[in-house]
């Protein structure tokens, strides 16, 4: 390790504890970055694409999680590496803003990473390196927007959005009955869409599952689920066009926040402390009757006693329900979350044309369905499967599909999937290569040969010729000057991902290139590495 | 230089033909664990529990086994929760599930190893799944109409069930009483109505299903033994010290004689409590909670049965069979509904006292009472009936039946096989490996009777090749039997729910190419 000495021999302590650390510099450093990064994107690259495969996860719980989606198993992976880190961080952030493509963005850094790491041993600044990808990433970028297509959709006509959700599904272990699937992501977005601002607010979309039954009696709800009962085995199951209060008091005496001792002396304080507790019981339960409440919902637990007299003043009510599950249901029913039994009006109940509980098995599993909610913008997805993994990899599919509808309502460009959009971007870049003079130039064509990384990947997946795909698709696409072919990973038939109908939202594309693009450029400036070693 | 790890130190990394091997060996484990427990001669388990007691459980029940194994292969996981969830949603078939997806498992590695791709292997498994269940879908049975066929249709799905486990000696008997409380449930599948007692001493035969209701606790003493007509109140409120439930209510007396006069103060209030209960006009008074001896005894003299600490079940049960509303305040007596039964007196089981009310008012709820040997043999009797229970319930809903006795996967194998020859492509082999995962379940059942497998399978297969087959094993006889001529069914939700899991399951573990365990959490030591 490099000492500075002053004049008379004695070593500068520049870091703490010097010693201890380990330190890595230069080009050293930017080799073991970019191995790290490489190794990171090496495992997600077999889950690219419509034939990737799984990863088991075994959380430090020993509970098991079976799942394709990028982001997932990064999240779950226990990396401990910094630059592996960062790819985390980068599917991560494609994950938030797009909600898809995070495989992609990842095995696409990697690429640009190994690409990096050829121009690097030829004695090219990591600088110079950078900006060529820059610049490259702009080119493409650019030429994504002109080769993409408007395409028009409508509230009655959905069948666009569909086929897009059913790309983004087919990866997935779901896509068994992805058509299903994919119609009700799209009827979920569509009801809680905005279509004049073109905005969508997926929190108004709760995904729900249950294990059992099978995948297809997936539903969705206009209306929300709550995992809960009524609280008294014998209040009616069902009720129609109920004016729900929404509580978050308890009904349970009172408890001051201040700490006071009530002390009872005489035989008359007894009394009357008792009529007083019988009469506040009473109170709570008449107010929430006063106001016309058919339904009452609330945050705590109930006393016996109040609970007996709910039932008995024939008011049903739900306790201990979750506070999201109780905003979601003010919402949704347009009421108002009452904290204090003195603040119930009519004004602040909630509407809903019909409330029922559903039980499921043969366990005594039930859940409350709150239906045809006066604001009828907020929906359940209620998802059925085999198993707990299976339920929770269709939660994180239908998510990414929620995401893609909302991405092509946000802004309705698509590009063609498939390997296709990555293969043209390749060829704009190469030809654009030649345009910069000096060692940019060089960059500039590595990018080109990373982005064809993507569609060798699928190929690879797919059980197809990696190379000679690639370059057969490459070639049509020249000759013919028709940006729409790609990988047939399906088998069937045809490369026109046009006529697959094979979509994807060009903004998650334009992202995923500038995301991997600026990590990578991130990684490149990093020279020294310092890390405490262990102990 | 050493490329870096990037996983933290204790997590492991498997890849590719490795990690598919981890889990094809987890999930073939379980398999072979489970698989001699299948059929109606299948062998049974013990498992003892590592915990306080060494509790021991005896059973050949697929899902009670997979529960109470700690296993740490994520493959074999996936297979424990898909039986787990086979119990919770049919009730049965929970060994038959894991079988079929630890076959269709071991074809496939047979497979890959022959350089199939999974994903070749798991579109010709969607494709002969799907097409198994068209060809069970075209042979079910379904006698929704004629109301006595479709009960002698639950008998012998009944005897089928319990005939692989510990009561198949009184099949008949315990398929009776189960047929006959799921008739009573009128459609509902609400299990919880039929309440299962279990008092060891006599013998299984000896166990019997009431018409009414059966609470497991005494009778107060001095109280009367025997009520006509009764009036019945089922409550949930404190009947020891009645607290004062504002918060922060405390007692603090300077004397004596302070203390004797709450005392005197509370003892009113219960009284007044145990007076408005009276006022309601009832003669009997079950309450989920304690009573105290004094309240006890006010009750008893006002020639009120008093039953104290039903649980919570118990209390639902009661108010679902009398009719009642479970009170907790009782002030407006007129309003409260109350329940009615003609008759309440207790009863001896055993050496045990139980209190029976019978006549009740609505018919729904039941009660079976289990006798036998040992607790080891009530257990394991009530899982089977359960079973059965749970099966008999879901098909009151879904009135398809199938035939028993390896019919349905010979059935589907040959639809299967049918596919398999007309499909080109690689996809065929998949498909012909489903095949002989599903003839599999068969030969085990051969194999776990003792009978030569391979002979009867063929003998079986030939069978059915004619058209309109009923063959089957007939693990009675050792042979090939006609299985509508011996009575053996099943229902076709809990087949066809065997089939779509298993294979889902399947393929879930075929999708993965690497398997990521994390460090384990590490336990800080705090003791």
């Amino acid at each position: 390790m490099a000492l500075a000495f002053d004049e008379y021999g004695r070593p500068f302590i520049i870091l703490k504890e010097q010693d201890q650390k380990t330190r890595l510099r230069g080009i050293e450093a930017q080799k073991a970055n970019i191995s790290a990064g490489k190794a990171v994107a090496r495992i997600l690259r077999t889950s690219l694409g419509p034939k990737g495969m799984d990863k088991i996860l075994q959380s430090p719980d020993g509970d098991v999680t079976i799942t394709n989606d990028g982001a997932t198993i990064l999240e779950q992976m226990d990396v401990d590496n910094q630059i592996a880190k960062l790819m985390v961080e980068l599917s991560r952030s494609q994950d938030y803003e797009i909600g898809d493509g995070t495989t992609g963005v990842v095995v696409m850094a990697g690429a640009l990473l190994e690409q990096a790491e050829r121009l690097l041993e030829r004695g090219i600044h990591p600088i110079r390196v950078a900006e060529g990808y820059e610049m490259a990433s702009r080119i493409a970028v650019e030429h994504l927007e002109h080769i993409s297509q408007k395409f028009d959709f409508g509230t009655t006509n959905i069948e666009p959005l569909v086929q897009t959700c059913m790309t983004t599904l087919s990866s997935k272990i779901v896509n068994r009955c992805k058509r299903h699937l994919a119609e009700i992501s799209v009827k979920a977005v569509l009801s809680v869409a905005d279509l004049e601002r073109k905005d969508v607010n997926l929190d108004m979309i709760k995904v729900e599952g249950k294990v059992g039954g099978k995948l297809e009696d997936t539903e969705l709800i206009y209306g929300i689920t709550v995992d809960k009962d009524m609280s008294h085995p014998q209040m009616p199951k069902q009720i129609e066009d109920a004016k729900i209060a929404i509580l978050t008091c308890p009904f349970e005496p009172p408890k001051p926040k201040t700490k006071h001792k009530v002390d009872i002396d005489t035989v008359e304080k007894f009394q009357t402390l008792r009529l007083q507790e019988q009469k506040y019981f009473d109170d709570m339960v008449q107010k929430c009757k006063d106001v016309g409440a058919t339904l009452v919902i609330c945050q705590w637990g109930f006393d016996d006693e109040a609970n007996h007299l709910l039932m008995h003043r024939n008011l049903p009510a739900v306790r201990w329900v979750g506070g999201v599950e109780l905003e979601l249901i003010a919402i949704a029913t347009g009421g108002r979350i009452v904290p204090r039994f003195q603040e119930l009006t009519p004004e602040k109940l909630g509407k809903a044309g019909l409330v029922r509980e559903k039980s499921f098995g043969t366990t005594k599993d039930k859940m409350l369905y709150i239906e045809h909610c006066a604001n009828s913008r907020a929906v359940t997805i209620f998802i059925r499967g085999g198993n707990k993994m299976m339920i929770e990899e269709t939660k994180r599919s239908i998510h990414d599909a929620l995401c893609v509808a909302r991405n092509l309502i946000r802004n309705n460009s698509i590009v063609y999937g498939g390997g296709s959009a990555e293969i043209s971007c390749s060829i704009a870049v190469e030809a654009g290569a030649d345009k910069y003079p000096g060692v940019e130039q060089y960059a500039i064509r590595a990018f080109a040969d990373a982005l064809d990384s993507v569609p060798m990947a699928l190929a690879e997946n797919s059980g197809l010729q990696p190379i000679e795909t690639l370059s057969a698709v490459k070639s049509q696409q020249i000759k013919e000057n028709y940006p729409h072919y790609g990988i047939d990973c399906n088998d069937v038939g045809t490369n026109d991902m046009r006529q697959q109908d094979v979509f994807e939202t060009l903004i998650g594309k334009q992202q995923q290139i500038l995301l991997a693009t600026q990590v990578v450029k991130m990684i490149l400036k990093i020279d020294d590495v310092i890390s405490p070693s262990d102990y | 230089m050493a490329i870096e790890r990037i996983l933290k130190d204790d997590a492991s990394e498997e890849k590719g033909e490795r990690a598919r091997m981890a889990s094809f060996v987890g999930a073939i484990a379980i398999t072979d664990l489970v698989k001699t427990t299948l059929g109606p001669k299948g062998m049974d388990k013990i498992l003892q529990s590592t915990g306080r007691g060494q509790a021991v459980t005896v059973t050949n029940d697929g899902a009670t086994i997979l529960k109470s194994l700690h296993i740490d292969n994520p493959a074999a996981k996936v297979l424990i929760d898909i039986s787990k969830v086979q119990d919770d949603e049919v009730g049965d078939g929970t060994t038959s599930v894991v079988v079929l997806a630890g076959e269709l498992l071991r074809e496939a590695e047979k497979l890959v190893a022959a350089k199939i791709h999974p994903m070749t292997i798991i579109s010709g498994y969607r494709m002969a799944a799907e097409c198994g269940r068209n060809a069970l879908l075209q042979r079910v049975v379904d006698n929704k109409e004629n109301a006595e066929k479709f009960k002698l249709d639950l008998m012998k799905i009944a005897m089928t069930t319990l005939s692989s486990k510990i009561l198949s000696q009184d099949k008949v008997h315990f398929a009776q009483l189960a047929v006959d409380a799921v008739m009573r449930l009128k459609g509902s599948t609400n299990l919880e109505a039929i309440q299962i007692i279990k008092k060891p001493g006599g013998s299984l035969k000896d166990s019997f299903l009431d018409e009414g209701f059966i609470l497991d606790k005494k009778i107060g003493l001095g109280q009367p033994k025997r009520i006509e007509n009764a009036k019945i109140l089922v409550a949930n409120t404190a009947m020891d010290t009645d607290k004062v439930k504002i918060y922060g209510a405390r007692v603090r007396v300077d004397s004596m004689s302070k203390v004797a006069e709450i005392e005197g103060a509370e003892k009113e209030k219960m009284r007044e409590k145990v007076q408005k209960i009276i006022a309601h006009g009832i003669n009997c008074f079950v309450n989920r909670q304690l009573i105290y001896n004094f309240p006890e005894e006010l009750f008893a003299d006002a020639g009120v049965l008093a039953i104290e600490h039903a649980d919570f079940d118990g209390i639902e049960r009661l108010a679902l069979v009398t009719g009642g509303e479970i009170a907790s305040t009782f002030d407006n007596p007129e309003s409260v509904k109350l329940g009615h039964c003609k008759l309440i007196e207790e009863i001896m089981i055993g050496e045990d006292k139980l209190i029976h009310f019978s006549g009740v008012e609505m018919g729904q709820a039941c009660t079976i009472v289990l006798r036998g040997a040992s607790h080891h043999v009530l257990d394991e009797a009530e899982r089977s009936l359960h079973d059965a229970l749970c099966v008999l319930s879901q098909t009151v809903n879904d009135t398809r039946v199938v035939l028993g006795g390896g019919w349905p996967e010979m059935v589907m194998a040959k639809a299967v096989d049918e596919l398999a020859r007309q499909t080109p492509g690689k996809k065929s082999h998949a498909i012909e490996a489903f095949s002989r995962a599903l003839v599999a379940i068969p030969t085990i059942i051969a194999d776990n009777a003792g009978l030569d497998s391979a002979d009867l399978v063929a003998q079986l297969r030939a069978e059915h090749h004619k058209e309109g087959c009923n063959a089957g094993i007939d693990v009675i006889s050792g042979s090939v039997g006609d299985m509508a001529e011996l009575g053996i069914s099943e229902s076709f939700k809990v087949k066809q729910a065997v089939l779509l899991s298993a294979t889902e399951a399947a393929e879930m573990i075929l999708r993965v190419d690497e398997i990521i365990t994390c460090a384990p959490r590490k336990r800080e030591d705090r003791m």
